[in-house]
């Protein structure tokens, strides 16, 4: 065996070895994802093509603030703003971990700083504050930071006269900021009591899950309210329900489809088609400011305002 | 005579060595009637100050449980017992007019101090019918509809408003959820803080959550001295943190729960002393001092205009909340 012939055929050997080599479970997690609800194995990236509904039994599995966001907004129209808040310790509070030590370990699991993300952006062509909750980040929980950044982005909606989307995703209070988390929902009800008088568009999207005193507040105040197929979404936890009344809840219960049946949500709306309802909802709504002719919807002369920033 | 007036009172955990004591004296002072002894009278006149001692030393240094152990007194003033004090000629009005009356939400007509004001409260119930009646203080949607709709006709006829906030939170039922406990709640947040007229919070026993919150966006908040006002009791806390329903003691103090902390981080107005021991102990007493200490804050808030009280109202909760902010 002369040298190349080595080389040739350790080479085949490398190659034969990579090819057995069986997938890590990281590797494997990453390339396929098991439906949830049908237990299909599907392959990420498709998934991924699909909106993250399984193309099987249409189960919305929960996304992040970043993919919501790509998948509503107009490539690239996304403008963060507020982003330069972040979680004090007022409490300075420690249960089995101190607050401090969970947030960062929040951090590092969602990748954000927060657990809502708040902008402006354009969906199909019309301009919106949209603000987009996090599950990921401590479970979605609303702290001062929630609080103030959504308060702030409904602020911002009145200043340019923009409609408000809310995408919301918790599980409710930051326990960790004790009194301060709940004078959230007061905060941000407050303010959407100016934007409701003002005469601006406010659309609340729930997802899975939405609950406590996210839905207690901003997301149940929308001029309309959108939810996902399957979400959750409920005031009480289904367990402390079952505890209090001492039966178990039928499985459709809290579903966005129990709430439609009961009046509480207008629309159930899949997640592929979420983006041309807010747009068609938004246009509806659209109208000149006082005193001058109709000549084209609010939404583009605000788009325009948006994109002169 | 501590030990008669303590009699009729049931005694918590934390009040047991004071429970013992008031024991001894009273059984030596039933031997010190069968047969007198100068002895014997000078023991109990000094067990008698060992009791006053002990019992200031006691309530001088509750922790938060014990507060929360006394706001839950079964004994304590329930928004009936303060509206019967403040003016035994107050009217009830009931129904949310959409199909429900919730008995945990009292609505009222009453002159307070000579104000006449429109006045709501959480109510717990007294007897084992009341309580199960009044969902031991946790309303329903209906009761919050209810209290929506006193806002809205105290708003009409430019009347100020009082609101008693005692609940362990809402109702966590089917019915309550399917009748959609979230919205109300919601709903009462942003209308209440829009209001033009005055509105005074006292918290008198829990103030739980977001269920005592749907009543409470007020111009000024008040707190009874043993009250508690937390976003998720202290045994929700614990199951959920500390993963052990044994935790409760940790939960309340790491959550900062009472009136006297909750002044100190600026979310209380004022915290109104109760007598020794609780408001239970002379009910007469406590509902006096909250009473003149409400329409205080009325008169004061009485020379603000109705844009003003909305502002004031609006930007006290816009403050709320603690947070980092870097530049940008
Ligand atoms: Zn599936």
């Amino acid at each position: 065996m002369d040298l190349k012939e080595w080389f040739a055929s350790r080479r085949q050997k490398r190659e034969a070895m990579q090819v057995k080599q069986p997938l890590t479970t990281e590797e494997y997690c990453a390339l396929w994802t098991q439906c949830f609800q049908c237990r299909e194995l599907l392959y990420t990236r498709d998934l991924r093509n699909n909106f993250h509904v399984c193309p099987k039994c249409q189960y919305h599995f929960r996304i992040g603030a970043e993919e919501r966001i790509e998948q509503i907004c107009d490539a690239g129209s996304f403008a963060e703003l507020f982003s330069n808040l972040e979680s004090a310790d007022p409490l300075g509070f420690v249960d089995t971990d101190t607050y401090p030590n969970r947030m960062m370990e929040a951090t590092r699991k969602s990748g954000l700083k927060e657990a809502v993300v708040t902008g402006t952006c354009l969906i199909e062509g019309t301009a919106c504050a949209l603000a987009v909750m996090d599950f990921g980040h401590f479970g979605g929980s609303m702290g001062s930071v929630v609080g103030e950044k959504t308060t702030r982005l409904i602020e911002k909606a009145l200043e340019l006269s923009l409609p408000l989307v809310i995408v919301s995703s918790s599980g409710g209070a930051r326990m960790q900021e004790g009194i301060f988390s709940l004078m959230q929902m007061a905060k941000t009800s407050s303010a959407l009591h100016s934007l409701h008088k003002a005469g601006l568009l406010y659309i609340s999207v729930l997802t899975e899950p939405t609950f406590g005193g996210v839905t207690a507040s901003f997301a149940m105040l929308g001029d309309f309210i959108i939810a996902e197929p399957g979400a959750r979404i409920g005031f009480a936890g289904r367990r402390v329900i079952e505890q209090t009344i001492r039966q178990k809840l039928p499985n459709e219960f809290q579903t966005a489809e129990h709430l439609l049946k009961h009046g509480q949500v207008d629309m159930v709306v899949e997640r592929s088609r979420l983006k041309e309802v807010l747009n068609r909802l938004m246009s509806f709504h659209a109208r000149p400011p006082a005193g001058q002719p109709h000549n084209g919807p609010r939404g583009r002369q605000a788009a325009e305002t948006v994109s002169r920033r | 005579m501590p030990a008669q007036l303590e009699k009729k009172i049931v005694p918590l955990e934390f009040e047991q060595p004071l429970m013992l004591l008031s024991q001894q004296i009273e059984a030596l002072e039933k031997q010190l009637a069968d047969n007198p002894n100068p002895d014997l009278e000078a023991d109990i006149s000094q067990l008698h100050e060992q009791y006053n001692h002990l019992r200031r030393s006691l309530y001088a240094n509750l922790r938060p449980i014990d507060h929360l152990a006394i706001a839950r007194h079964p004994q304590r003033p329930y928004t009936r017992d303060y509206f019967d004090r403040w003016d035994p000629q107050w009217i009830e009005v009931h129904g949310d007019r959409q199909g429900a009356d919730d008995p945990a939400m009292v609505a009222a007509l009453l002159t307070l101090d000579g104000i006449g004001v429109v006045a709501i409260g959480t109510q717990k119930g007294r007897t084992l019918r009341d309580k199960q009646q009044c969902n031991f203080g946790m309303p329903q949607p209906e009761g919050y509809r209810k209290a929506l709709r006193l806002f809205h006709h105290a708003e009409k006829f430019g009347l100020p408003v009082v609101t008693l906030i005692d609940t362990p939170g809402a109702y966590p039922g089917m019915a309550a959820e399917e009748h959609n406990q979230a919205q109300a709640i919601a709903m009462n947040l942003r209308e209440l803080s829009a209001l033009s007229v005055p509105v005074v919070a006292l918290v008198t026993g829990e103030g739980g959550s977001g269920g005592a919150l749907a009543i409470g966006v007020t111009n000024r908040i008040l707190m009874l001295e043993h009250s508690v006002y937390s976003v998720i009791s202290p045994e929700g806390c614990a199951s959920i943190l500390w993963r052990s329903g044994e935790k409760v003691a940790e939960a309340a103090q790491a959550m900062k729960i009472t009136a006297r902390e909750l002044f100190s981080l600026k979310v209380v107005d004022e915290v109104i002393d109760e007598p020794l021991g609780g408001a239970h102990h002379d009910a007469d007493f406590a509902a006096r001092v909250a009473g003149q200490a409400i329409a205080g804050h009325l008169r004061d808030l009485g020379k603000m205009s109705g844009d003003q009280l909305r502002e004031d109202r609006q930007s006290k909760f816009r403050r709320m909340g603690s947070f980092i902010e870097s530049g940008s």
